[in-house]
């Protein structure tokens, strides 16, 4: 019953913040509460922060569940804690590619091409490749202690190195992307200079996202569970 | 001293087999000749630009670590020694054994591909010395810290050489965008305190590199 109330909230929650998001007429200068500011430079095309932010948000947040989860599993050795792992980083990919792909259709409309290697993109780019080699290197180990400390391992080791991407790359090339170094007036959307109701808007998709995550996250740890308990019962014979 | 003494004897086993087999001496030699000579036909007679040109060189670079220095692990799955050598040493002695002969191998590598580099391509012409040899040797020495610990890691998995790029490259990103935008500056003669944003970028990674390694290989090594 629980259970039930939060599915149909959340689904209320996301509908509510997709049809606000979309809807909302956008004028130069907002009177009423019902209406998002212009953003010079961004136009209409200025709605996809409420719905490409929250994929790329939950993509990095579900690589670091995973490495959590990895550190722990290092710590206790119980399996329950690799199919933690493993359920983030299976969902952190799919947030990851759908982050991409938002934001390079985006990229097409405001910048003349799907793909430009702007920093932004090529991280998240990294952490694309970062997650294929994660499932590269499990499918290729078939017991599955040494498949969880290895893949383990190998997500702490990237996650040491990400923070290099991160500020490197800014400083190497100019970005394009609103909210970078180089970007002057286009870009609100790392100093959250939104107006109000832009930014409840955001905030309430951001949280929205993170709870269907959770949710479908959670889905995946109790499947896994399962499909660990079975293992365990097969091998009793 | 004692650490010091093991780590050294497990390097010169490394290099002994080593010496023994030839792998690095045949295999890696020709790798580097195929790579470059591929590069030099598919130049041909045009003119290529310094910033292309610094690009290959990391390109060769990387790909002839990859496929000489999982060797290092890998050598001991095949022949069936890692169970021994668990027994004989601690992990981390182990590792830094293991370290210290990729940074041989791949330092002996990479003078015999910028040695060739530089006489077979004559627009590849480097201005200020003095950064060029730096993040030679800064990029090796973190390409190093980087592949070895992830040979490590593919050394347990199967289909172990095509792993191998795959998972190094996400890792090895931040080195080599680094070592190529400080390659084309030594190129185009920039003085030695415009790279020295870069050195510290390559130091500071070779540093967190070896620390994570030391930490993980416990982890990595044990069956």
């Amino acid at each position: 019953m629980k259970g039930k109330f939060w599915k149909i909230f959340l689904g209320v929650w996301l509908s509510i913040v997709i049809i606000v998001g979309m809807s909302l007429p956008m004028v130069p200068s907002p009177q009423s509460f019902f209406e998002f500011p212009i953003i010079p430079g961004l136009d209409e095309k200025a709605r996809i922060i409420f719905f490409h932010v929250p994929t790329a948000w939950i993509a990095v947040i579900a690589f670091l569940m995973s490495m959590i989860n990895g550190i722990q599993y290092l710590r206790k050795n119980d399996l329950i804690y690799d199919v933690r792992s493993s359920s983030a980083a299976g969902l952190g990919l799919v947030f990851c590619i759908l982050a991409t792909i938002t934001g390079a259709i985006w990229a097409k409309f405001n910048w003349g091409a799907y793909w430009n290697w702007d920093p932004r993109q090529t991280s998240i780019f990294v952490l694309m490749l970062i997650y294929g080699a994660y499932f590269a290197l499990r499918s290729a180990i078939d017991i599955d202690e040494k498949r969880a400390s290895l893949s383990a391992a190998y997500s702490i080791i990237a996650f040491v190195t990400v923070p290099f991407l991160v500020f490197i790359m800014p400083r190497m090339m100019t970005g394009l992307h609103p909210g970078s170094a180089s970007d002057d007036g286009a870009g609100p959307v790392v100093d959250f200079s939104m107006d109000t109701t832009m930014y409840i808007v955001f905030i309430a998709s951001l949280l929205g996202f993170t709870l269907l995550y959770l949710w479908m996250y959670e889905l995946k740890v109790r499947l896994g569970k399962i499909e660990l308990y079975y293992e365990s019962l097969r091998s009793h014979d | 001293m004692l650490y010091i003494q093991q780590t050294a004897a497990v390097f010169i086993k490394d290099f002994k087999s080593e010496l023994r087999t030839r792998y690095a001496i045949n295999a890696l030699v020709m790798f580097v000749i195929t790579t470059l000579s591929i590069i030099l036909f598919s130049i041909g007679g045009e003119r290529v630009s310094p910033d292309v040109l610094a690009g290959m060189l990391w390109v060769v670079i990387f790909f002839s670590a990859m496929s000489g220095l999982s060797r290092s692990f890998v050598s001991e799955e095949e022949r069936g020694t890692t169970m021994t050598l668990q027994l004989l040493a601690q992990p981390a002695i182990i590792y830094f054994g293991k370290l210290v002969f990729n940074l041989v191998l791949i330092f002996s590598i990479n003078t015999l591909v910028v040695t060739l580099y530089l006489l077979l391509i004559p627009l590849f012409t480097v201005q200020t010395t003095s950064i060029f040899l730096l993040t030679l040797f800064l990029g090796s020495f973190g390409l190093a810290c980087a592949s070895t610990i992830i040979a490590a890691i593919i050394a347990k998995a199967n289909s172990k050489g095509t792993l191998y790029p795959v998972l190094s490259f996400p890792i090895l990103l931040p080195l080599l965008m680094t070592v190529m935008n400080a390659t084309k500056l030594s190129l185009d003669g920039a003085p030695l305190s415009e790279a020295a944003g870069e050195f510290r970028v390559l130091v500071s990674y070779s540093v967190v590199l070896i620390a994570v390694s030391w930490v993980l290989f416990d982890y990595v090594w044990k069956d």
